[in-house]
């Protein structure tokens, strides 16, 4: 199966994506991992960065791609993304935890320090997550920031989450 | 009778486009909707648009519908609602229907802007309460702010099929199924993924066998088809919903063109019959002009900037600009129509317009069978 039968990427399917940064990377800094794959027509995430750390170029169906070395994990590709299909991962933690921002649109939002359910990318759960921030701002355009605390095993498995309440 | 440089009608993102690229140009505008407000589906559109940012790229249709009427009523442009256009006359009489009255007006040219309508599929139990367009749901949450239902089938796994199911799961609706007849996701697969990793099944190569209820939807049977389109027995699924939601596909809703005598053309690709139009957006039919679905089912991008140019060259035909100044005005709109149509995701919409244009001769010899000109 592939996302185009089923919807989801699988993680191969993920790690080979040219937004995706190497594991190396991922180890050294808080890093966009960016999973686009399939030549849209679309491009906000390269205007977004002003690090220069995405690419998309012409032309616009280019699939973006990452120079993890440029980029500083702030964000803002984040929320531009109109497919929602960037996460921030920040592996850089030695408690064995990662720390995950996802962008997140339901209601109600997370509360601070909430524990939380984690779903991967075919909404199955997975495991336990803690919530550390959330984040609106006039410039997120109602896309929620969720920062979470996930088992450092789940960083590139767990891509929402689900509230117990 | 009242009179009025240029008609629009239709006040959803192509007509709204059309009326502020020509009113921009000097011409008097007159956009006549039949709903009882302006935007179209745009208001319904509470996600981020896709694009560059020429297109608006990451923004919200809903704020983009609000800045599109802002630039309308700051040209000018007159906008009359609550009004449905039913007749157009000699290429130049609009014919239309208030509530109280009927009236008409002379245009010097038109520019069709209405849009399309959503395709139904029959299956047994498809008449029951609960079974409804997609673009219906959307209108009742998005608009009216009421859930359709608890527990819903979406049939259709293209982006007006994805992105709606995303929407119910935001307004708090369940959503038990995605089904799709064909063996793959038609929508942007991050569109796809989104309702993916909040816990929606997608089935493809599925599609809806039977609802089941008394008075309404009370459980919807999906089942495989083969490479036949063929349900196969035994491959059966019982899902417990109670609302089928479709999103099979959008017609353009052409019904002005064929009575003003347009020529058409049957170009799958774009949604069925369209009025045969040139890059200049007009159709066989001199002085009448198409923009947005009604000219081929797209993306509401590409309905914004097709309405640019129908603005700008129905402007220019009414003298109100020289053509190198709508060449040059044009220009900018037709690269980045370009620029959505590219890629794999652009193929239908540019082989269609391309076809349209290879089968020009093709509507010029056929026999009229409806409207008549």
């Amino acid at each position: 199966m592939s996302i185009l039968e089923d919807g989801y990427f699988t993680l191969e399917e993920v790690l080979a994506l040219p937004g995706c940064p190497s594991p190396e990377a991922m180890r050294g800094r808080r890093v966009a991992v960016v999973e686009c794959g399939h030549e849209l027509p679309c491009n906000p995430c390269e205007t977004a960065c002003k690090a220069g750390a995405l690419t998309v170029g012409t032309p616009i169906t280019n699939v973006p791609k990452i120079d993890a070395a440029c980029c500083d994990g702030c964000g803002i590709c984040m929320v531009d993304c109109p497919g929602l299909a960037i996460f921030i991962l920040d592996l850089t933690r030695d408690d064995g935890r990662a720390e995950l921002w996802l962008p997140h649109e339901f209601l109600p939002l997370p509360e601070m320090g909430e524990a939380v359910l984690l779903c991967d990318r075919a909404g199955s759960v997975v495991g336990e997550g803690q919530v550390t921030k959330v984040r609106q701002a006039k410039r997120f355009d109602r896309t929620a920031v969720v920062q979470v605390l996930v088992p450092e095993e789940l960083a590139m498995t767990a891509r929402a989450i689900a509230l117990r309440r | 009778m009242k009179q009025a440089e240029i008609v629009v009608v239709g006040a959803g993102p192509a007509g709204l486009s059309a009326a502020a690229a020509a009113a921009q140009a000097g011409a008097q505008v007159l956009v006549i909707d039949e709903n009882a407000e302006p935007g179209g589906q745009l208001f319904k559109q509470i996600h981020k648009f896709f694009g560059a940012s020429e297109h608006r790229a990451g923004q919200r249709g809903v704020d983009i519908g609000h800045e599109l009427l802002e630039e309308v009523e700051g040209l000018g442009v007159d906008v009359v609602l609550d009004a449905s256009v039913w007749g157009i006359y000699d290429g130049s009489t609009v014919a239309v229907a208030s509530q109280e009255y009927s009236w008409r007006v002379k245009a010097d040219r038109i520019v069709l802007a209405t849009g399309a309508t959503e395709n139904g599929l029959s299956f047994r139990g498809w008449t029951l309460p609960g079974v409804m367009g997609a673009g219906c749901a959307q209108t009742m949450m998005n608009v009216h702010r009421v859930l359709p239902g608890q527990r819903v089938v979406m049939v259709g796994s293209g982006n007006v099929g994805l992105i709606v199911a995303y929407q119910l799961l935001q307004a708090g609706a369940e959503v038990v199924a995605v089904v799709d007849a064909l063996p793959r996701v038609g929508g942007y697969p991050v569109h796809a993924a989104k309702i993916a990793r909040a816990g929606v099944p997608i089935y493809t190569s599925y599609s809806v066998k039977e609802a089941d209820g008394d008075e309404c939807v009370e459980k919807v049977t999906i089942w495989r088809v083969d490479d036949r389109w063929q349900g196969v027995p035994g491959s059966e699924i019982e899902l417990d919903a109670d609302t089928v939601t479709l999103a099979v596909g959008l017609s353009p809703m052409a019904e002005l063109a064929w009575v003003a005598g347009c020529r058409f053309l049957h170009i799958p690709e774009l949604g069925g019959h369209v009025p045969v139009h040139s890059a200049y957006m007009e159709t066989t039919v001199p002085g009448i002009y198409v923009a947005g679905d009604v000219s081929g089912v797209e993306e509401a991008s590409c309905a914004m900037e097709e309405g640019r140019l129908a603005g700008l060259w129905a402007a220019s035909a009414a003298g109100r600009l020289s053509v190198a100044a709508a060449v040059a005005a044009a220009a900018p709109h037709e690269a980045s129509l370009a620029r959505l149509r590219s890629g794999p995701f652009g193929a239908a919409a540019r082989g269609g317009k391309l076809a349209m244009d290879g089968r020009r001769d093709e509507a010029w010899g056929q026999t009229l069978t409806r409207g008549g000109a």
